[in-house]
């Protein structure tokens, strides 16, 4: 059950359209700064195929330029 | 304990949260994700919010503390508050959770041989009042002290005071804040007779120029680092960072500029130098605001037990100074300091610009200085040749690392040599003391005895016998720690050690009372901006625990100080503040009444005719002005400022062929000082859970160090063996490390010097010689 969160830098101006567009995707929440021009984006899914889906899917949003990871965890390894 | 998933999985959800913010604000210092923040609170009907000063640093952020069920739950910035005007840091946003770690202190426990017993408090204050009396009947009144804090509410550290100077009529009272502030006081009371900054925070909307001299903001002072970026959004303004090491705030600054640690004494010469040659001088604000001077030199490092040292003060003229700074052309200073002379002249440019107003901070990098007092001085040369002071925007600000160091230690004045108001040495300030606290005048002796340093050398030499430990942990931060261990420890010492959480201090405990902290008792903190805050108790504390000035409360009448002691315990922090107010009741000091207190957050003083004084010193603004000009500096009986000629001195310690590396020592955002505070709380423990040395990348590459290796560290004092960072958030120069301080477990103080500054008496953790190497 892999818990991730990226930083994600939209493109000049896109930061609200950005916003919008990963919000609207499935476990996925986005958590935009308030006084500069990037994202936090995490992710919380079943499987590791599942976010590497999900993960294809926010790549594909045109107002993104960079998707970067900060940490992953998967809470099954947790005890 | 058993942990649900769901609360497993929310957990770590919020690490993933936070290791994000974390990031993000490495890429943007002062980023701020305030709806997550806000997001993240508690909601709920039950839910009662009270506004207090943050229980962390200097900065005095106002907050609002969610309380329910009789447990503070949440925090929130005070939007309504002129410091931070709604904004917190991370530590800030996590403040409650440091009320409630799992191994709070909640029962006195008394020492017996090798472990602990619990007694009841009563039991506890009857034996530190014997305990005291008999140190005092067999050794003398000098043979007890009391060590407090910077984090001392104005009514701990006032009833402090009164009981050591004012009853018992010694002046062994002393307090951490003489390890991180006390050169920036003798930096102003040698410049302007008078002590803590002129302007406020304020000045942050009026600068166009931020020069930064050795202070990390974006980690130390995040949420005033935010309104700086802030202005750089709205209007363009400049930030320069002149550091030893690169760090989030190089990064985020308009321009970094290094220098070998010491040598900004150099550098601040050079920069007057070049001020004076453009022809840049305020001429007229120097011929009516300012006299010159000079001092002794070659004034010595205080290594040796019972050092002294007294100024030589001597008026000298413009020209005297002029021919003095010849020695620090940009181009000679260039060879000393490692700043090419080009950018000292840029930055004396930006000073120099008439129609440029400017900013200078600092904090530990300039007053955890050998020579700190000096420099807190010719930082002052500067602002006082361009007549850059006192006016909104152009303010030269020394910087504070604890909530009341300003408002307890400093106002309050729990160091030696003070009092409420003037010191010690003072025939009519100590009758004026004398006359408030109702004792008689000969009780204040008219000596000081021991600051800081001396104080623990005292203690290992068998001078002093009793010690109590007030809200800090100086066997985490004193600086060549050992030694100063190994004394508290001998067999005829009675430590008594008052505190939260058990901590490398109450380890060297005879006794140790449990403390309510912060929001479980009521009291006031002063920040760096001349601020005082009220908070009033939210919630009770744990077990037996009870406020710092209610156990010195408690003690003084046991010692039969029942006539000075005569506060009741509902009622005794409103009596003290009133009675404190009396200390300071004058145009130039005037605190605000705690009625006004309570219904705002914070209020500055000057407090005069009803409204606080934002800058000092200026007619325009400040009612204690009254020389009938535009600026008064009435610290000094001339009303005038001085510019003193100071020379570049090296470090007490140079890095030799045996010691090859300077070792600088320091703090990050997610820890408090010491840590005793911050590592319990989770999210900020993980962050940073171990401390670890920041290397050079290219001493590492030609080491093969890489980052997590083991590496050994050895001074002349011993060693430590502690992780690498190689290019993590921060960079030392070439031949430099840094290694911060709050992790217990690698104490990097046990190899620090203990060489302080001879007029402040501030140690240096910045500069030791070390030797590294892979293990």
């Amino acid at each position: 059950m892999p818990i991730k969160s990226y930083l994600a830098h939209p493109y000049s101006g896109k930061k609200n359209e950005l916003s919008e567009a990963i919000s609207c995707l499935s476990h996925c929440e986005v958590i935009p700064a308030q006084n500069e021009n990037i994202l936090i984006v995490v992710t919380e899914t079943e499987t590791m195929d599942e976010e590497k889906v999900l993960k294809s899917k926010l790549e594909t949003i045109k107002s993104l330029k960079l998707l970067t990871m900060v940490s992953g965890f998967n809470t099954n390894k947790i005890k | 304990m058993y942990t649900s998933t769901t609360n497993r999985r929310s957990f770590i959800k919020k690490m993933a949260i936070l290791s994000a913010m974390t990031t993000a604000a490495t890429l943007f210092p002062g980023i701020l994700f305030a709806n997550e923040q806000e997001r993240g609170l508690p909601k709920g009907g039950n839910l009662d919010w009270k506004k207090a000063p943050c229980r962390f640093c200097g900065v005095g952020c106002g907050v609002l503390v969610g309380v329910e069920n009789g447990k503070a739950v949440a925090v929130k910035g005070d939007p309504n508050s002129s410091v931070n005007k709604g904004l917190c840091c991370v530590k800030g946003y996590h403040s409650v959770m440091a009320m409630y770690g799992k191994d709070r202190l909640t029962k006195p426990l008394l020492r017996q041989k090798d472990s602990y017993v619990e007694i009841s408090m009563k039991e506890a204050l009857d034996l530190i009042a014997s305990k005291m009396k008999e140190t005092i009947n067999t050794y003398g009144k000098d043979a007890v002290s009391i060590y407090g804090s910077g984090q001392w509410t104005i009514p701990d550290g006032y009833v402090a005071s009164k009981l050591f100077k004012g009853c018992i009529g010694t002046n062994n009272v002393e307090a951490n804040a003489r390890l991180c502030m006390a050169s920036a006081v003798t930096g102003f009371m040698t410049s302007f007779g008078i002590d803590e900054p002129m302007g406020c925070y304020e000045d942050i909307d009026y600068a166009d120029v931020f020069i930064l001299w050795g202070n990390n903001m974006a980690e130390m002072h995040p949420v005033l680092f935010s309104r700086i970026l802030d202005q750089r959004l709205k209007r363009g303004v400049k930030i320069i960072d002149f550091a030893t090491r690169t760090t989030r705030t190089s990064m985020a600054a308009d321009k970094s500029i290094l220098f070998l640690p010491q040598t900004d004494i150099a550098v601040a010469n050079a920069i007057c130098y070049e001020i004076i040659r453009k022809g840049w001088v305020n001429r007229s604000f120097v011929e009516k605001h300012c006299n010159f001077s000079k001092g002794s030199t070659n004034i010595g490092y205080g290594l040796e037990d019972k050092f002294s040292f007294k100024d030589n003060p001597q008026k000298i003229s413009f020209e005297e100074y002029k021919l003095f700074l010849e020695d620090y052309s940009p181009e000679k200073v260039e060879k000393i300091s490692g700043v090419s002379a080009k950018d000292i002249k840029y930055m004396a440019a930006h000073y120099g610009n008439p129609n440029s107003k400017v900013m200078s901070l600092w904090c530990m990098g300039m007053n955890q200085h050998t020579r700190g007092t000096w420099i807190n001085n010719l930082v002052y040369n500067i602002h006082l040749l361009t007549g850059k002071i006192s006016t909104p925007g152009n303010s030269p600000f020394s910087l504070t690392g604890q909530p009341s160091a300003c408002g307890t230690v400093r106002e309050v004045g729990t160091l030696t040599h003070k009092l409420p108001h003037g010191v010690v040495m003072n025939k009519k300030d100590r009758e004026f003391a004398a006359k408030i606290w109702d004792v008689p005048v000969e009780n204040i002796p008219s000596k000081p005895t021991y600051h800081t340093v001396e104080m623990f050398r005292a203690l290992d030499r068998g001078e002093i016998k009793f010690m109590w430990i007030q809200v800090t942990n100086p066997m985490v931060t004193m600086p060549k720690l050992k030694r100063y261990r190994d004394g508290a420890k001998k067999e005829e010492n009675f430590i008594v050690v008052s505190d939260i959480y058990p901590t490398p201090t109450t380890d060297i405990a005879d006794l140790i009372l449990p403390s309510a902290m912060w929001v479980e008792r009521e009291g006031m903190y002063g920040n760096s901006e001349r601020r005082t805050q009220y908070f009033e108790q939210m919630v009770q504390p744990p077990g037996e625990a009870i406020s710092d000035t209610w156990q010195l409360v408690e003690v003084a009448k046991r010692m039969g100080f029942e006539k000075q002691f005569y506060y009741n315990e509902e009622t005794h922090i409103e009596e003290i503040y009133s009675e404190y107010r009396k200390h300071h009741n004058n145009s130039k000091h005037n605190m605000a009444p705690l009625e006004v207190l309570k219904e705002n957050p914070g209020m500055q003083w000057p407090y005069v005719d009803g409204k606080p004084t934002q800058w000092r010193f200026n007619s325009k603004y400040d009612p204690a002005c009254n020389n009938g000009k535009d600026f008064h500096f009435y610290g000094k009986p001339d009303g005038k400022a001085v510019i003193w000629q100071r020379p570049y001195e090296p470090a007490a310690e140079e890095p030799d062929a045996e010691y090859p590396f300077l070792l600088n020592t320091g703090r990050v955002i997610e820890h408090w000082h010491s840590g005793s505070m911050t590592r319990r709380i989770p999210v900020l423990h993980k962050a940073v859970p171990e401390a670890y040395v920041e290397i050079n990348p290219n001493d590492a590459k030609r080491m093969q160090i890489q980052t997590g290796d083991k590496v050994k560290l050895t001074t002349r004092r011993g060693e430590i063996i502690i992780p690498a960072s190689v290019n993590g958030r921060g960079v030392p120069a070439p031949m430099q490390v840094f290694v911060p301080f709050f992790d217990e477990n690698m104490l990097i103080n046990n190899i620090t010097l203990d060489a302080f500054c001879p007029i402040s008496k501030q140690p240096d953790y910045k500069k030791c010689a070390v030797q590294i190497e892979k293990v």
